[in-house]
């Protein structure tokens, strides 16, 4: 049980570590799905099915394929997804203050005494998920389906170019 | 020092919020800042599904709702923010963050 853990939250971790620091942008994003599917296994591993699938289907299916699009829209050259390396004061600074954070973090679990109750993962079927979808929580769900509308429209307009623009930049 | 379940999982999720919180300090290309943040967003998911499975939950199916709306909030920010990155790349034909430094288009 214990060993599961750990064995993703390692692989979850290397990946997103490698793929954070390699200079291919392409390969970081493929890295990054492989960090993304351990998340799911550990929604798996933690008994939340249907969050699992919902991450795969929505990180590893979805925003994948959009940062890759992303990343071909704005390459400089056909073949070039490479990105210039970075600063190295700026990368020794982050990683100290990433770390000093995670210490932080660390302390504060390790100093916090929390009683995990032993009993099994409380079981929720699709069925239970549906009702309180629409009986408790229907008003976030209506809030969020227009978000998401409202986002993705702007996101259309922002990325849309003006016809003048292009008209511009063709003369 | 106990490593039980529920310390284990806080201490996966914190050290992946680090990860990405470091990719998005460190790293100049606007994409990978945007994905530093997405990663430090999923580790907040993973603390409230460690809280569901292993906290004294009041009501069984609180942990999920809350992650599956985490998970179309982050969905529509991913869309937005890569909207934003290909308008900023049209402009100044860069998506480094050092030469995206101003706002008039």
């Amino acid at each position: 049980m214990i060993a599961a853990l750990v064995i993703i939250a390692v692989i979850t971790l290397a990946t997103a570590a490698v793929a954070l620091a390699l200079r291919n942008l392409i390969h970081s994003v493929l890295l990054l799905v492989a960090s993304w599917f351990g998340i799911a296994a550990f929604y798996l591993w933690a008994g939340a099915e249907f969050v699992a699938f919902a991450q795969v289907l929505v990180y590893v299916g979805a925003v994948s394929m959009v940062v890759l699009f992303a990343v071909l829209l704005t390459r400089r050259s056909r073949v070039e997804t490479v990105v210039s390396p970075d600063s190295l004061s700026r990368a020794v600074s982050a990683v100290i203050t990433g770390v000093a954070v995670f210490g932080v973090l660390a302390t504060a679990i390790f100093g916090t005494r929390l009683t995990p109750s032993t009993a099994a993962a409380p079981t929720v079927t699709v069925r239970d998920i549906g009702t309180q979808l629409m009986g408790t929580h229907a008003a976030a769900l209506l809030i969020i389906g227009l978000l998401l509308t409202v986002a993705l429209l702007g996101a259309v307009v922002l990325a849309a170019q003006d016809p003048d623009e292009t008209n511009k930049d063709a003369s | 020092m106990s490593l039980d379940p529920l310390h284990l999982c806080l201490l996966f999720s914190s050290a992946l919020f680090c990860v990405g919180l470091i990719g998005a300090l460190a790293r100049s290309s606007t994409i990978l800042v945007l994905l530093g943040i997405e990663l430090m967003l999923n580790a907040a998911n993973i603390n409230f599904i460690a809280f569901w499975r292993y906290g004294p939950a009041p009501a069984p199916a609180t942990g999920v709702m809350f992650v599956i709306f985490s998970i179309a909030v982050a969905a529509a920010e991913a869309a937005v923010g890569l909207a934003l990155i290909i308008a900023v790349y049209r402009h100044q034909k860069s998506i480094r963050l050092q030469e995206a430094n101003r706002l008039k288009g």
